[in-house]
Formats: C-alpha cells, structure tokens, sequence
C-alpha cells in the first residue's frame, strides 16, 4: 500500500509540471501578457515597463518559468486586482464555502441517486425505471445555471420557503470556528446557526446535484444491472440464500464498486459547476470569487483558480484510485 | 485513471468486438438496432426539427431579430415587458424585440456553435489519436514511446475540468464567436484523441491487420484504409453526444459573461445570459431560450446514446 502511494505520489510530478508549462505559457499569451495582468488594464505604457524590468520580463521564458515555477513552490499567486489580497489568501478564506456547498451537494447526490438507481434496475421497464431514466438524462441537458434560477424564483422568491441568497442570514453573529458554517454551529451548539446555514444550502445544493445525480442514477442502474445477469447471483439464488443477503452481500456491493468511482471523480468536476450555482446565489465561495474576476479580467485569480483546482482534482484522482485499492480486491492484487 | 477516461476507453473496444453469426457488418446490425430504438428515433425528430429551424428560420420568422417595436407601443402596457400577444407570440424582449423570430433566427447560430466546434474537437482530436494510434499499433518500440508521451498530456488535458479550460482558453483569445467555437471545442479535443487511439488500439490486435502486413501491405495504407476505418463509429457516437455538451458548454461560457459580445445576432446561450438580468420582471424570456437548449441537447443525447447501446454488443439481447 506505502509503496503504492509512493509511486502515485511520483506519478503526479510530471503531470504537475506539465500543467504548469502550460499555465505559464498561458499567462504569456494573455492579452497584453503578464505585466498586463498583475497590473489590470488601466496600466500605462510607461508602468508597463517598469514592471516587466522589475519583473525580469526581459529575460531569457526558461528563466522566467523557473522563477514562476519557484513562486508556485512557495504558494505564492500574485495580488488578485479587485481587491489587493494575495490570491492564495482569498482562495484559502473562500474555500471552506465551496467545500461546504459540495460535499452537501454530493451528499444529496448520492442519498438520492444510488437507491433510485438501485430501484430502478430491480424494476426494469417499471414506470420507477422509465422516469429515473428520462429525468437523468434531463438532469444532465439542463444547463446548471438556468435550474438554479429556476429553483430560486419558485422556492425562494414565489413560495419563500428557503432564503434567495448567501450562507447565512446577515446579522446573526455565529461564532466562526472552521469556516463551515454548518459545522460551526454544530460545534459551538448554535444549532440555530446551523440550522440557518443548512437551510441556506438547500437551494444551491440541489442545484448542483443535479448533474452528479443524474449521472449516479444511471451509473447505479447500469452497473445493478451488469451484476443482477451474473452467475454467481444465480448461484446464490439457487443455493436459497435469503433475497435480502443476496442483493445486500452479492449486488449491491458488487455493483456499488464502479459507482464509488464515479462519485470520487465528480466531487472534482463539482467545483465547475459551483462557479456557476454559487453567482446565482450569491455564495460566496470561491466559485463566485471566479466569477466576478472572470468579469474584471483579475487574471492573478484565474491563474491561481485554474493550479488550485487541478491540484485538488489530482490529488481527488489519487484518493480516489487509492480508495478503490481499498475496496475491490481484485485491483489490490495487481 | 479517471471514469471519464474508462468511459472513453469502453466506448473505444466497443467496435473490436465483431459478432460473426448473422453474416452482416457491425455497421449494418447497429443501424437495425438503432431503428428500432424509441429513443433514437424520438432524438433523430428533435434534431430534423432543429436542423430545419436552423436553415429556414431566417426565412420563416415574421419579423426581423433586431428589428425594435415603438417604445410608445410598448410603455402603455403594465411592465416594459410585452408579453404573447397575437401578432407577437412570445412577446418582446427588453429591447422590444420579437423574441418569437429571435428564437428561430437564433436556433443557426446555436447550430452553428455547436457544429462548428464539435467538428474542430472532432478533426484535433482525431488527428492526435490517428497519429497516437498508428505510432502506438505499428510503429515500434519508438511509436509506443511517442505514444506514452503524447496520452500523458491528453490525460492531463482531461483531468481539467472542461468548464475552466474553456474559460482559460476564452480569456487569451479575447471575447468573440469564434472564441466560444474554438474554446468549447479544445474541450473536447482530448476526449476524441483518446477515444480513437483507443479504438485503433483494439482493432490493431485483430487478424486482418495481421494479414495486411503479411501481405506487405504498406503502413500508411494499413492504417488509414483499413484500421482508421474501423475504429470510426465509436468516434461518430461520441460526435453526437458531444453536440450536446458543446450546446450547453456555450450557454454556460455566454453565462460567465464569456460569450460572443455582438448582442444583435441571436444565439439562445446569449439570449439566455441576457434574460437573466430580467429574471425577475420576465422569466418567460430566459425561459423560451432554455427550453430550445434543452431540447436540442436533448435531441442529440438520445441519439448519441441510442447509437451507443446499439453498437455495444453488451446490451444485445
């Protein structure tokens, strides 16, 4: 298992440093390139300078790339232009918020997705399967932003029944220990607190559980399906194992494995849908941070954007694959 | 490493498994399958109908997209917002506009988006994979080098997530049409890259690449006349699926304020950007452009997941 890690460990220095070749080169072929966008776009022609000899603009891109990839090392990201906070501290300040809105998501996700899957494989062709099918395939043609407001104006502006925007209702003074806020409050027993950011996150979660669902509803039903054909649930049958151990210990388990997979790996691909369903609420997370420097052209931000979530991707991808190492033996042997 | 790549990577073995017993092509059986599938069906109306809009909408919208009613016309009622009404049946926009013609003017460029960068995801992504592929298949120990090294970048490619590599790639190119094109369909060069080369991988196993060569069959011919061939239709679902993704790809990036700026040619991603700043006035106008997004993407998921199952000799009963 160590010397497992270890090696994934190596494996990912040369996906890293690729990305990094190409963030860098990125940053070049930006409009204006990088003194352009540490400085915004009202710099003058005369700042422009400056900053590219005080940045070492003129020396040879190998020397450049050395050093940008020292100050990669070091977490240092540049000074986003909107508000003149190192980028790293804005993200590290807005990342328990995006965090928070996805594991709720992917928690949602899953309590619905597995058992409807499940469900609808046993009654194949039923009117259960019929709709989970179509309604998946919906899910995932439905632009996430586009439900988001939909989910707004009917259950928080018409109905009023969850509140329209942020994490949590303004002047209510939680203690803020974690940056969870739903924790937090579990944590310094401020159950209203918690209660309200939980209430805040209905609305945004269900949101963006909409493509993860979809996709574990089919996955489930899929892979339940693949399993129910094989041989050794018949054998299990036959052998008159109890209906509920053979589908507990013989499907559920067996299928369950490639579904495991999937939601490691979506967890990753949330936080492009979190920068969609966090501007339509107002999150305040990292995924609204992105969209308002996307509007600003605050190029520090996208650049520490784009390193920050491919190193979380890749180290999900890591956790995942060694999650799965854990759980199906037969990957373990090899 | 990823789902997103065993996806691919099942979806490219899919054509090496040749069934021999009913004496017809793989091809031939599939369309038969996919004939008789509902969904395949349902999917191929909605895009005749889509691809007709497209064509004809122009020609067939009553009134001009940009053409704007009388503001005096348009005050007297309740809101800004004109609402259906006889002679316009969805109502103006906030420019008073006929949103009904807008719809149909703007289902070509939405067409036109979504094609225009599939189809370079398509030819990128193919040209990597045929080139990765036939090094991997026939080039020798060199080729499978080559091989390694160019799917490790693709594989680093596709551990971006799409959203935020459109996005990077939209703020170096500046904001226009074209850069929706070409920054949704960068997306999904990798995904074809992989699927191909995964393809021509398993075809390369199989007898008739053997006897082509020792028949003395040249490489180049082997590879683009015989494998290449064969290792197309799972590029070809992948094609109509990615239709979809592109279509909504683009609403997403017009949505981030990334779109093609040019507000007076119709494009439902835009449309539907610009109606949500009126959401709470007129949902209906943010309303009409997502249903034709979610159809159209609807259209081409059920077909491309039709084709799918038809090709996977898995689910044959």
């Amino acid at each position: 298992m160590l010397r497992l890690v270890v090696r994934r460990l190596l494996q990912l220095i040369p996906t890293l440093l690729g990305l990094s070749v190409l963030l860098f080169l990125w940053l070049h072929k930006l409009p204006g390139g990088p003194a352009a966008a540490m400085l915004g776009e009202r710099a003058t022609a005369a700042d422009r300078i400056r900053i590219e000899r005080a940045l070492g603009l003129d020396q040879p891109l190998w020397v450049q790339y050395g050093r940008f990839l020292k100050r990669l090392g070091e977490l240092d990201l540049g000074t986003s232009t909107q508000t003149g906070q190192p980028v790293w501290e804005e993200f590290v300040q807005r990342f328990p918020a995006t965090v928070e809105l996805s594991v709720f998501a992917m928690l949602l996700a899953i309590a619905v997705g597995i058992p409807l899957g499940y469900f609808a494989a046993r009654r194949r062709g039923g009117w259960l399967d019929v709709s989970a099918v179509s309604g998946s395939l919906l899910g995932i043609c439905i632009p996430v932003f586009f439900l988001a407001f939909i989910l707004k104006a009917i259950f928080a502006v018409n109905l009023g029944w969850f509140p329209s925007f942020g994490r949590q209702t303004t002047g209510l003074n939680a203690t803020e220990v974690t940056g969870f806020y739903v924790l937090d409050g579990l944590l310094t027993g401020e159950l209203d607190a918690a209660w309200d950011a939980l209430v805040h996150l209905v609305l945004p979660a269900m949101a963006l559980a909409s493509i993860p669902l979809a996709i574990i509803v089919r996955m489930t039903r899929a892979s339940v399906l693949e399993v129910l054909g094989e041989d050794y649930v018949r054998t299990a049958e036959s052998k008159g194992l109890h209906r509920r151990v053979v589908r507990g210990r013989h499907v559920l388990r067996n299928a369950l494995l490639p579904v495991v997979t999937v939601i490691g790996l979506l967890t990753g691909s949330l936080l492009s849908g979190a920068v969609l369903t966090e501007s339509v609420f107002a999150f305040g997370g990292i995924g609204s941070f992105l969209r308002t420097a996307i509007d600003a052209r605050d190029y520090p931000v996208l650049v520490g954007f784009i390193m920050f979530i491919a190193l979380a991707y890749v180290v999900l991808n890591l956790l995942v694959d060694l999650a799965y190492n854990l759980i199906d033996p037969r990957v373990r042997v090899h | 490493m990823s789902t997103k790549t065993d996806k691919i990577d099942r979806l490219a073995e899919l054509t090496a498994q040749t069934e021999t017993s009913t004496g017809h092509s793989l091809a031939y059986e599939a369309f038969r399958r996919l004939r008789a599938s509902k969904m395949a069906v349902i999917g191929a109306c909605i895009i005749a109908v889509f691809v007709v809009l497209a064509v004809l909408g122009p020609w067939i919208a009553p009134y001009s997209p940009t053409a704007q009613a009388w503001r005096g016309e348009v005050l007297p009622a309740q809101s800004v917002f004109v609402g259906p009404r006889g002679e316009n049946w969805l109502g103006l926009d906030h420019l008073g506009r006929d949103e009904f013609s807008r719809m149909l003017v703007g289902a070509r460029q939405t067409l036109l988006v979504g094609v225009v960068s599939t189809l370079l995801g398509f030819t990128v992504g193919c040209l990597i994979g045929v080139g990765a592929g036939a090094a991997a298949t026939l080039g020798g120990r060199l080729g499978r080098r080559i091989d390694t090294v160019v799917m490790r970048f693709i594989d680093m490619l596709l551990a971006l997530p799409s959203l935020l590599l459109a996005v990077s790639v939209a703020a170096v190119l500046g904001q226009s049409l074209t850069t929706v094109m070409i920054a949704v369909g960068v997306v999904q060069i990798p995904i074809f890259a992989r699927l191909l080369r995964g393809a021509m991988l398993a075809q390369g196993g199989s007898d008739y690449v053997l006897a082509s060569q020792a028949l003395g069959v040249r490489k180049r011919r082997i590879v683009l006349g015989h494998i290449v061939p064969n290792s197309l239709s799972p590029v070809i679902v992948q094609a109509t699926l990615s239709l979809a993704t592109a279509i909504i790809e683009a609403a997403a990036l017009s949505y981030l304020g990334l779109g093609n700026p040019d507000a007076a040619v119709p494009e439902w991603g835009v449309m539907l950007a610009q109606a949500q700043r009126f959401f709470d006035a007129a949902p209906m106008l943010a309303v009409y452009p997502s249903v034709g997004i979610i159809i159209t993407a609807l259209g081409f998921t059920l077909l491309g997941e039709a084709m799918r199952e038809a090709l996977d000799p898995k689910l044959r009963s």
